[in-house]
């Protein structure tokens, strides 16, 4: 047992209020007190919902008392991205035209933790509406990483990483579009995982593109991981493209086997703009598991350079559209003159909406716009079946694929969002794996010169979340 | 004028579907119902809702679409047209571009078939022609709510109880060349969807819509002119007049050298003119994409089977049909398969061994009087066939007489009564007893000598208030007919 509670992971937190040996409200002040303590630093929470949580708490404590509630999360504190909606506590987007909006009902991901009797803290920062890496484009100021407050922790779930990070949580939930929950898990020495799409439902997760989002867990460890993968995972009559999957008892995948798995190293992966370091730390991953008894063998993926293009034309696309019924008229902001429906729409928008959203809508509208779908739109689609190809073909070879989550470690606050390119070349790694589908896990493995922690990326195939955890689970039992 | 002037019209039809629930939500679709009170997050596009498919929407538009002729899209998609309008939530419809689910059909319409109101009118029947108008394709969509404007408050209100009603829009080819052709057209379309059961088609309530879109062109001319889409069209009546209006503002245009603009227009009823909504160049761009939130809908064999097996007679067939089972007047059968109900109401009346004469009378009279009086629809009504068939035996038998038929149908037509029962109950049983008439008659005889001397002096009629009288004294339930037989031998 860890010196101090906010410091457990969920599972170890959650035996110990299980045997009674840990309060679910001696959990909450370990977490908030924490809060207390680095929250006017790090910035993780856009709101926090202190009363409520005590008064749940009470609540969970009862039920758990009564052998009423036993799951592996019972009375664990969490904490929520803000694009989750929360009946009753206001869900933000980190946007400004959101900045008022208090759902009417509460998401399914959040509704299956409170089933299992987490206990939610607040709702945490991110880039606005999910776009953006580095959780500076967030209308409520940016996130600092705990490991190096002159940098940024990732996004756009930086938020969620970060309270991890700080131990302002003992687990948190992501959303992951094309890396939102892998790159800032790696940048802040984290776990945190994309699964399957169609794992987790999506009703009632703000959608930024929605073929590519997924809900995820942000943990502490492996084991964590698995466990509210398995709690939060579901099939959801409300999204239609949830899938009824028979096997999500991920937990059971935690065992320390690496032997005879194959593993995958694309070496278009390994090109320029990897920071040194990182391709060091990553190869010694590889090498490490190759001493366990798996084969590691190099192989080119292909296409690796057009992910980016068809990522952002779809990406984009889609929330160019989920993003118009934000227009003043039923909910949020609304500009306050106007002169006519038009104006109301077009000053609410301009005001309501940051640059790099406003950047995507454009961007979106124009790839759909009529003389122009056909080259952009309907080409990147074709693209995305290509990628996913590359993939099978690799799949047909290998039980995963290994690589970094990003090309370097944190960037410094305030370097990336006057270079937009460049910064959308930050998510070279992770966003092929949403354009297909696939889960994809990010783990520390390791940290810089700077002492800033390296992410360590696996990829599966689809479904094959039990390979990744088991993997990851190896990987990490061998070098803590 | 000089020239000789052809009209091109092509329609896109909107119909509500009869469905309980809403196209992607579980909200009732019912109509009427206080301000956002059949709403959830899906159809008022709260953040992170998402849309769910209801199938029935699928078997109805498939239905349509087969009883239509059309080819059915194996594998169909839902498409986001994207705009902004306060009723639109989401700030986009979800509809089908392209991949909609019917294509290429086609119905055949009868011109020239003198309706029953226009020979109530007096209209003579003429030839009738028949002619086929081409479906370009049926598409399923979500319907918008509906904008309240408080010009006192000067602000707007607005309602998403109908937002996500499911619509199909049935888009045909150019193909039809007068009013007469389009009201025969939607007609033909009304009926085919009313006996499927797919919606009620009403104009005036919305749940059938037509835009019109016309042209004009020299005759003989093989290419099209410029056309307008007339919108708010809330009766055939309005359609025939925007349709004549219409085709006299192009040529009047063209004869006056000058050119038609494309654009929507909007049809006044009132003042019996349109005016321009928007021109062709500030149309928008509607950004169509494939729906990410719905699946692709992938439609077998099997379910094509099923859904056709499901499919009515429909009217022409059965109007044949009726013809030579039934040996009851055309007029009849016009009006009776003018509703799948009263059709079915009357095949199984006769079915059950009622006369089908008598069971046509029931409907044809005092049904479409109720029907009028109640300003209902034909496919409300409650009452059984079994019952009905009852009545028309209670009848045969002179167990009751005519009026008090009427009366027991009466209630028959408001709670589906069981008429036996209810002549039981009330007593209404007809007094056969012809030693008890005879003393009523002879009482009646005696007390009115007036009208005695002048049915004896050869006024025939006076007779009829001599049976009046006989039948108030039995409480209606005597026969007329054996009334007015012992009356006459009682004063031969």
């Amino acid at each position: 047992m860890a010196d101090k509670i906010n410091e457990m992971t969920a599972v170890s937190l959650g035996k110990e209020i299980a045997a009674g040996r840990v309060s679910v409200k001696e959990a909450l002040d370990s977490c908030f007190e924490m809060i207390e303590k680095r929250e006017d630093e790090i910035n993780a929470y856009i709101t926090l919902d202190k009363d409520n949580a005590y008064k749940r708490a009470e609540d969970i404590q009862k039920k758990i008392s009564s052998g009423e509630l036993s799951s592996p999360v019972a009375g664990v504190p969490v904490a929520i991205k803000d694009n989750m909606c929360t009946k009753g506590l206001k869900t933000t987007c980190a946007s400004r035209i959101l900045g008022n909006f208090v759902p009417t009902y509460t998401s399914t991901a959040v509704e299956n933790l409170e089933k299992a009797g987490a206990v939610i803290l607040g709702k945490t920062n991110m880039d606005e509406f999910a776009m953006g890496s580095t959780t500076e484009t967030s209308a409520f100021g940016v996130t600092k990483n705990p490991r190096d407050t002159s940098r940024v922790p990732g996004g756009s779930s930086g938020g969620s990483a970060a309270a991890v990070a700080a131990d302002e949580c003992i687990f948190a939930l992501g959303s992951d579009t094309g890396g939102s929950i892998r790159q800032p898990a790696g940048y802040c020495g984290v776990v945190g995982m994309k699964p399957t799409y169609g794992t987790v439902s999506r009703y009632g997760l703000i959608a930024y593109g929605s073929s590519l989002d997924q809900i995820g867990p942000i943990t502490k460890n492996v084991e964590d991981t698995a466990a509210v993968l398995e709690v939060i995972s579901s099939y959801d009559k409300k999204d239609s493209t949830s899938l009824n999957r028979k096997d999500t008892a991920f937990t059971s995948a935690l065992k320390e086997d690496v032997k005879g798995l194959k593993i995958g190293i694309p070496s278009d992966y390994f090109g320029e703009g990897l920071d040194p370091e990182v391709a060091a730390a990553v190869r010694k991953a590889a090498d490490d598991l190759k001493a366990a008894g798996a084969e590691v063998s190099e192989f080119d993926l292909s296409l690796v350079e057009y992910a980016i293009p068809a990522y952002y034309t779809i990406a984009d696309a889609e929330a160019s559209s989920n993003l118009e019924r934000f227009d003043g008229i039923k909910y949020g902001y609304r500009a306050e003159e106007y002169k006519d429906l038009h104006d109301l729409y077009k000053t609410t928008r301009s005001e309501g909406f940051g640059e790099e959203v406003k950047r995507r809508i454009m961007l979106g509208s124009f790839v759909l716009s009529s003389g122009y779908y056909d080259a952009y739109y309907l080409k990147a689609l074709k693209v995305k079946a290509l990628i996913k190809k590359a993939f099978d073909e690799a799949f047909s070879k290998y039980d995963l694929i290994l690589g970094p989550v990003a090309p370097t470690t944190a960037p410094e606050l305030g370097k990336s969002l006057s270079d937009p390119l460049k910064m959308y070349l930050g998510d070279i790694y992770t966003i092929s794996v949403n354009l297909s589908g696939l889960p994809g896990i990010c783990l520390p493995c390791g940290r810089d010169s700077k002492g800033l922690p390296i992410g360590l990326q696996l990829i599966g195939d689809c479904f094959k979340e039990d390979i990744l955890i088991r993997t990851a689970y190896t990987y990490e039992r061998m070098t803590r | 004028m000089s020239k000789e002037y052809e009209t091109v019209i092509g329609l896109e039809v909107h119909v509500e579907l009869a469905t309980k629930t809403k196209i992607f939500c579980g909200c009732s679709t019912a109509f009427g119902g206080a301000p956002n009170t059949h709403t959830c997050p899906v159809c008022t596009g709260m953040p992170g809702s998402l849309p769910v498919l209801n199938k029935q929407v699928v078997e109805y538009a498939m239905a349509v679409g087969l009883a239509t002729n059309c080819e059915i899209t194996r594998h169909c998609k839902f498409d986001r047209k994207n705009y902004f309008y306060p009723d639109n939530p989401q700030n986009y419809q979800i509809s089908q571009l392209y991949l909609p689910i019917c294509r290429n059909g086609h119905v055949d319409i009868e011109l020239g078939r003198v309706s029953v109101n226009q020979k109530n009118a007096g209209k003579e029947a003429g030839e009738i022609r028949h002619k086929q108008v081409r479906i370009h394709e049926i598409h399923m969509e979500e319907d918008a709510g509906k904008l309240i404007h408080d010009e006192w408050a000067d602000e707007s209100l607005v309602d998403y109880n109908r937002s996500g009603v499911p619509l199909i829009e049935i888009v045909s080819e150019p193909d039809m060349r007068s009013a007469e052709e389009v009201i025969a057209y939607l007609e033909t379309l009304r009926q085919t969807i009313q006996y499927l059961g797919a919606s009620d088609c009403k104009l005036q309530e919305g749940s059938m819509r037509a835009d019109v879109n016309l042209s004009v062109r020299e005759v003989g001319s093989t290419e099209f002119g410029t056309r307008t889409e007339m919108k708010n069209l809330n009766s055939f009546t309005s359609i025939t007049h925007a349709i004549e209006n219409e085709r006299e503002r192009q040529i009047d245009i063209i004869e006056s050298g000058g050119k038609v603009v494309q654009e929507t227009r909007r049809f006044d009823d009132a003042k019996g003119e349109s005016y321009a909504m928007r021109s062709k160049e500030d149309a928008q761009d509607y950004r169509y994409f494939p729906d990410p939130d719905l699946i692709p809908v992938d439609i077998s064999d099997e379910w094509i089977e099923r859904v056709k097996a499901a499919q009515p007679e429909f009217r022409p067939a059965k109007i044949e049909r009726y013809k030579e089972e039934y040996g009851i007047p055309d007029y009849d059968i016009e009006l009776i398969t003018q509703s799948k109900r009263m059709a079915d109401i009357f095949e199984e009346s006769v079915r059950l061994g009622a006369d089908a004469k008598k069971v046509s009378n029931w409907l044809m009279v005092e049904t479409m009087r109720l029907l009028k009086e109640k300003n209902m629809d034909a496919d409300k009504l409650v009452f059984s066939p079994a019952h009905l068939a009852k009545l028309v035996e209670l009848v045969d038998k002179k167990v009751i007489n005519n009026n008090t038929a009427k009366e027991v149908f009466a209630q028959m037509f408001e709670d589906d009564t069981d008429p036996v029962k209810y002549v039981e109950e009330h007593g209404l049983k007809q007094e056969n007893d012809s030693g008890a008439i005879k003393e009523i008659c002879s009482a009646v005889i005696e007390a009115n000598p007036k009208s005695v001397e002048d049915y004896k002096g050869g006024k025939e009629k006076a007779i009829g208030f001599l049976v009046g009288q006989v039948m108030k004294q039995a409480k209606g339930k005597a026969d007329p007919g054996t009334v007015n037989e012992i009356l006459k031998e009682l004063l031969s």
